[in-house]
């Protein structure tokens, strides 16, 4: 269906790169900043971004996707689809075709041995594969033949292309990583540092969070790519002198995630030795309105739980005042920049799954003001709102970022507008988002009123992230403060509309049902109230040619086609 | 000074252990996690999974007498059989850092060339520059060169690191393109223009590090300088008729060490710790930025074992300095 | 630490003689003099200049207006990123810096010099504190500061309100975290001093510990203790911007000059002065304090003083 198109699109790309002629290796040397350092090549025992990105100059998938998220094949000939036959009539398997010839950098050949050796490291129970939500569901991966894979679910999975797509769960070679099964996988260290793998590169030299040293992959399937012939990835320090050594001092080709406030961005931009770039994908800056009673007045046990409703927030139209407060066109112009637009949607994107809801692009303060008179919140002799002797104050908690502190006192000083008192909380990311039970201050447990932070989904298929919004998800002591219901919705109705998703074939009945459940958090209940769609910001040099920037997939995707421009 | 010392060794051992025990139960007490490293996206399942197979789960007694044992036991047979080609410690497990599952020993080793370099020689540049300024600006106090060392010591160390680095970034490598902003770990010096640039991306964070070491010394050295001067035996010596020369660089001076001696001692082990900022600021990437890393992705096994590196370090120079006490003053016993 | 000799006999010459002899030092003068002013300026300014240092302008328009002036008559020192008074957020980031530097400073010379003179002049006790101090300078610090304000964050703050109990628990954290060194320097010259001939003729006419300390030994160690005071302020307010970066320190949008020097860096190309400001407050503070040890330890000197 779409297929067409995006191999059209690719073959166009490739086509427009004029330096893609050259030979081999014929570039030299290109050096990549990334501000935080790679620890390992394995991203099967780390999901860490910049793992995963650098991981894959090395280690391919079966598939990708392109800088417009959709899906385009890697080392298969074609995309299983419902027409091909790739995927079963009641999409309980998938069966995919290899390339042939396809060989690893050590010279041996590529096959579905490969694959289905993947398949079992990663599902060992042993192994703590990072990457196992890939996995969800596959019952077993089977070789044909050397050439074909099938992949085999419990029940009929409405989006079969998960495990094997994308640069979270690339092929690893069996002769390599036979002995480093289940509990044995952390202690094959050559094998986790310096993959054998089919992508363009391969690495010469590893220095745990510090630099790789990458060398052209002399059996890469293209004879003429790569261009470079080597790469050199650095890491460490902060976004702004990452991108300072590529647009100011011209010492790198390309930095990683420069995101930097606005001003400086142009300025550097100014210079002319190097171009930023950006690109959207599902991030979303948000807050989260806590829907029980963060009181450290309750026992232990009770805080924050669902037996205690919140005194305040319970009541939707007080969450609408506090949304309708916010003007997010300031925020992005402070915070972002070209990195960020305003969004009042959880799903940002892809388009077809976006909620065209803007409502709360305008900022309203006399309609939140008589909102919360209405709700029964009177103005007090202080300034402070009030309802049956009951102050209006809430604690705002976030982690420690210098844009998250000025969105902070922005919108504490909207707030303060409304009559609302405002206190501030700013935690250390590591406890912040560490999820540790004995920590009074995860954003998961959610000992404050509102919190803010961002969260997106992997790949293009939203259902796994709405599906986070179900009672039985929310933290609680008994599960440990484990759960994705951040804020303790819950809706039976809502519960009702996603197991109806679940069963759902059809991709545009899907996508409504995902706008529905998308409105039902944001527009209907204000439960999140999303801030900024957020993008990558990227610096590449204006001597670096063939860069696309994908956030769909890693960033690193098409470095095949980087050239230098001479 | 012999007994002193055996028994001073003697009784390094329980406090070291002791000292481990604490940083580990300090450590795993802290309220950070490794799973703050994994992005949102991955479920709750899968999360339980990982921490459960890097043995975040075992009981804390148990896996403190577990790197006791890897610490004490595999690690020194691991570098046996590295020495003379055995095979003592095949098959026992190392202690393997969480965060990128290599051994923890390795990567210390794969770092300690950088820190040594850059660090070391900004300590030892700084300790040259403070010795001289400190004991003329005591000799001439009130001078106009006093005056100006007391101003640039003031301002070293009240502007952190992280500043001073910062200008110097922009001074040096992006106006004038002195210098390289990032430090190149993998530059091999082999000849002449190799050895210039490694020169080159030395100088600004060694000057960041010189001028904050340089500025405390010189202001210990100074004012024990100064105590001295105004003691009874320099006016004796001078009375004798010794020259100013003698009398200043030999009595004064060596008087004066004690306390810039124990600053001294106390500086060199955080050489092998690390300057976090200015390591994090030019990306030199050597034992600071390890430990910082590891320490926000709650790296027990690495955080402890550096730290305990750390620990005996500090143990040793102390005693280091109570040894060279005895040495600068007779008179001081410890029997 | 200084009032030792006072407890003694004749105080009220005594202390004469020390301000006579402190007047006489003029860098000593001049910093008392900035000392004063700056302590003027960030406690008394605010009553005069009366911005609300933490003010945003509700009105988005009018919020972009006044994002990153320059200096100007409204605005002395210029607004940051944020529309908010640079001059009304100096005098409240002082109050706090000059606070938590001068508090943390007293609490950690307190300490290290405790330790250093027990260590130092009791033979028995010198093995157990100093091994006592290895400790302390071993333990990781970010671990240690985490683990205190999980533990002791909550039972401050309801105890002395949120800003009490988090500037107890920041001057306690520094305090308790950097009075090593100060206990290492101190304990070495004691070591050196205890064998004087001074000391040994006070020992052999039957002076008794307590009295030999605060006579004898702390009088001759006031210098390096003042060197380390001085240091120790600098610390102190580097450190607590630090702290807030951890989320153990203030709220986030409460200035500090540690934190306005922070947030100012990501600045310094295109509007300088928002790190000048408070790098020079900083600066200006040690300095001066610097120079009032410096007086304050020839003025204490008996051998100086009576020349």
């Amino acid at each position: 269906m779409k297929m067409k198109t995006a191999l059209l699109g690719a073959a166009c790309a490739f086509a427009f790169a004029p330096a893609a002629m050259a030979e081999r290796g014929t570039d030299g040397n290109v050096k990549i900043l990334y501000s935080q350092a790679v620890s390992i090549m394995n991203a099967y025992l780390s999901s860490g971004t910049k793992d995963v990105e650098v991981g894959s100059l090395v280690l391919e998938p079966l598939a990708g996707f392109d800088e417009n998220g959709t899906i385009y094949p890697r080392l298969v000939t074609e995309i299983p689809t419902l027409e091909n036959g790739g995927i079963s009539e009641d999409q309980t398997s998938v069966t995919w075709k290899i390339k042939e010839g396809l060989k690893w950098s050590d010279g041996t050949d590529f096959t579905a041995d490969d694959v289905v050796f993947t398949g079992a490291y990663c599902m060992d129970p042993a192994g703590g594969c990072a990457q196992l939500g890939k996995f969800e569901g596959v019952k077993s991966v089977e070789a044909i033949d050397p050439l074909t894979v099938k992949v085999t679910f419990t029940g009929p999975k409405p989006n079969p292309l998960v495990a094997f797509v994308g640069a979270e769960s690339p092929i690893l070679q069996k002769a390599q990583f036979a002995a480093c099964m289940g509990a044995a996988a952390p202690t094959c260290t050559e094998a986790n540092f310096k993959p054998h793998g089919t992508g363009p590169f391969m690495v010469t030299d590893f220095k745990v969070n510090d630099s790789v040293e990458l060398a052209a992959n002399p059996n890469y399937r293209d004879p003429a790519k790569p261009a470079f012939a080597t790469v050199s990835v650095k890491g460490g320090g902060d976004a702004a002198s990452a991108a300072r050594a590529v647009m100011e001092t011209g010492e790198f080709d390309y930095a990683w995630n420069t995101q930097i406030n606005p001003e400086l961005q142009a300025q550097m931009a100014a210079g002319g030795k190097g171009t930023f770039v950006s690109g959207f994908g599902t991030l979303v800056e948000r807050i989260e309105m806590n829907m029980t009673d963060p009181s450290p007045d309750l026992p232990e046990g009770e805080r924050a739980t669902a037996k205690h409703p919140h005194p305040i927030l319970s009541d939707v139209n007080v969450r609408k005042a506090l949304s309708m407060a916010i003007d997010r066109n300031v925020l992005v112009e402070v915070g972002y920049g070209v990195a960020g637009r305003p969004t009042c949607n959880l799903v940002p994107a892809p388009a077809i799954y976006a909620s065209p809801n803007t409502d709360c692009i305008m900022q309203d303060m006399d309609g939140a003001k008589k909102l919360l008179d209405e709700a029964g919140w009177t103005v007090g002799a202080d300034g402070i709102r009030e309802k049956d002797g009951k102050k209006f104050k809430l604690l705002y908690q976030t982690s420690v970022n210098p844009v998250r502190q000025d969105f902070q006192a922005l919108i504490k000083g909207w707030w303060n507008e409304l009559g609302v008192d405002v206190e501030l909380k700013s935690i250390d990311g590591g406890v912040y988002f560490g999820g540790d039970a004995g920590s009074p201050d995860t954003f998961q447990k959610f000992y404050a009123d509102v919190e803010m932070y961002a969260n997106n989904f992997p790949g293009t298929d939203p259902e796994p992230y709405v599906a986070q919004y179900t009672c039985d998800k929310a933290p609680k002591p008994e599960s440990q403060w484990q759960g994705e219901n951040i804020n303790r919705y819950c809706d039976p109705a809502y519960d009702a509309l996603l197991a109806e998703l679940i069963q759902t074939k059809g991709t545009e009945e899907r996508a409504a049902k995902v706008i529905r459940l998308n409105e039902m958090l944001t527009k209907d209940s204000y439960t999140i109230v999303p801030l900024v769609d957020r993008g990558r910001l990227s610096a590449h040099s204006n001597t670096l040619g063939g860069v696309v920037l994908n956030v769909w997939d890693s960033e690193m995707g098409n470095v095949e086609n980087w050239y230098r421009i001479k | 000074m012999l007994t002193f010392t055996l028994r001073r060794l003697m009784f390094a051992i329980p406090t070291l252990l002791f000292i481990s025990l604490l940083i580990f139960l300090l450590v795993d007490l802290a309220p950070g996690s490794p799973m703050s490293q994994i992005p949102l996206t991955v479920p709750p399942e899968v999360r339980l999974k990982i921490m459960e197979a890097m043995g975040v789960n075992e009981p804390v007694m148990v896996r403190y007498l577990l790197w006791l044992k890897q610490f004490f036991v595999v690690e020194p047979l691991v570098l046996w059989d590295h020495w003379f080609s055995t095979e003592y410690s095949a098959g026992m497990q190392r202690i393997v850092s969480w965060q990128s599952r290599s051994p923890v020993m390795d990567i210390v080793v794969q770092r300690l060339p950088q820190t040594m370099t850059v660090i070391g020689t900004s300590y030892v540049l700084g300790v040259l520059i403070a010795l001289p300024i400190g004991i003329y600006s005591a000799y001439r106090q009130y001078s106009w060169f006093d005056q100006l060392g007391t101003f640039i010591a003031m301002i070293g160390f009240s502007v952190p690191t992280f500043f001073t680095g910062l200008v110097l970034i922009l001074v040096f490598a992006v106006n004038l393109h002195w210098f390289p902003s990032i430090y190149d770990t993998s530059l091999r010096v082999t000849d002449w223009a190799s050895f210039m640039q490694q020169v080159k991306q030395m100088a600004m964070p060694v000057m960041v590090l010189a001028l904050y070491n340089a500025a405390q010394i010189s202001r210990y050295m100074r004012s024990s300088m100064l105590e001295n001067l105004g003691q009874d035996y320099v006016r004796t010596a001078r009375a004798k008729g010794l020259t100013e020369r003698v009398v200043v660089l030999k009595h004064v001076v060596r008087n004066s060490m004690i306390p810039v001696v124990t600053v001294i001692a106390l500086g060199i082990p955080s050489i092998f710790g690390g300057a976090i900022i200015t390591e994090q600021v030019f990306r030199v990437n050597g034992l600071g930025a390890l430990l910082i890393g590891a320490i926000q992705g709650s790296d027990l096994p690495t955080v402890q074992t550096l730290t305990f590196i750390f620990a005996v370090l500090i143990v040793l120079f102390n005693l280091i300095a109570d040894i060279l006490y005895g040495l600068l003053d007779p008179r001081i016993r410890y029997d | 630490m200084t009032n030792a000799p006072a407890a003694l006999a004749k105080p009220r010459s005594q202390w004469a003689d020390v301000w006579v002899q402190f007047k006489s030092h003029k860098g000593a003068l001049v910093g008392l003099f900035v000392f004063v002013s700056l302590v003027l300026f960030v406690f008394i300014g605010p009553m005069v200049w009366t911005k609300d240092p933490t003010f945003i302008n509700p009105d988005a328009v009018t919020m972009i207006k006044t994002r990153n002036k320059p200096p100007s008559i409204e605005f002395p020192l210029g607004t940051d990123q944020l529309g908010r008074d640079m001059l009304a957020r100096m005098m409240k980031g002082g109050q706090t810096s000059i606070a938590v530097g001068l508090t943390a400073m007293v609490i950690s010379i307190t300490l290290g010099t405790f330790v250093g003179v027990m260590a130092g002049y009791f033979k028995r006790l010198d093995n157990a504190l100093m091994r006592l101090t290895d400790l302390f300078l071993a333990l990781p610090l970010l671990p240690l500061l985490l683990v205190m304000a999980m533990l002791f964050r909550a039972p401050l703050s309801k105890a002395f309100g949120p800003e009490g109990g988090t500037f107890l628990l920041i001057v306690v954290a520094i305090g308790l975290t950097s009075w090593m060194q100060a206990a290492r320097v101190v304990r070495g010259e004691v070591l050196a001093l205890k064998e004087r001939e001074f000391v040994l003729a006070a020992r052999s006419i039957g002076t008794p510990s307590r009295r030999m300390i605060l006579r004898h030994v702390l009088p001759n160690v006031m210098s390096p203790i003042m060197v380390a005071a001085t240091l120790g302020i600098a610390n102190a307010i580097i450190t607590e911007s630090a702290l807030s970066f951890l989320g153990l320190g203030f709220p986030p949008d409460f200035p500090t000059w540690g934190r306005l020097l922070f947030d100012g860096a990501e600045y310094i190309q295109q509007y300088p002065e928002r790190v000048i400001w408070p790098g020079v407050a900083i600066s200006l503070t040690v300095l001066s304090v610097n120079y009032i040890g410096d007086g304050l330890r020839d003025a204490l000197d008996p051998r100086i003083r009576g020349r």
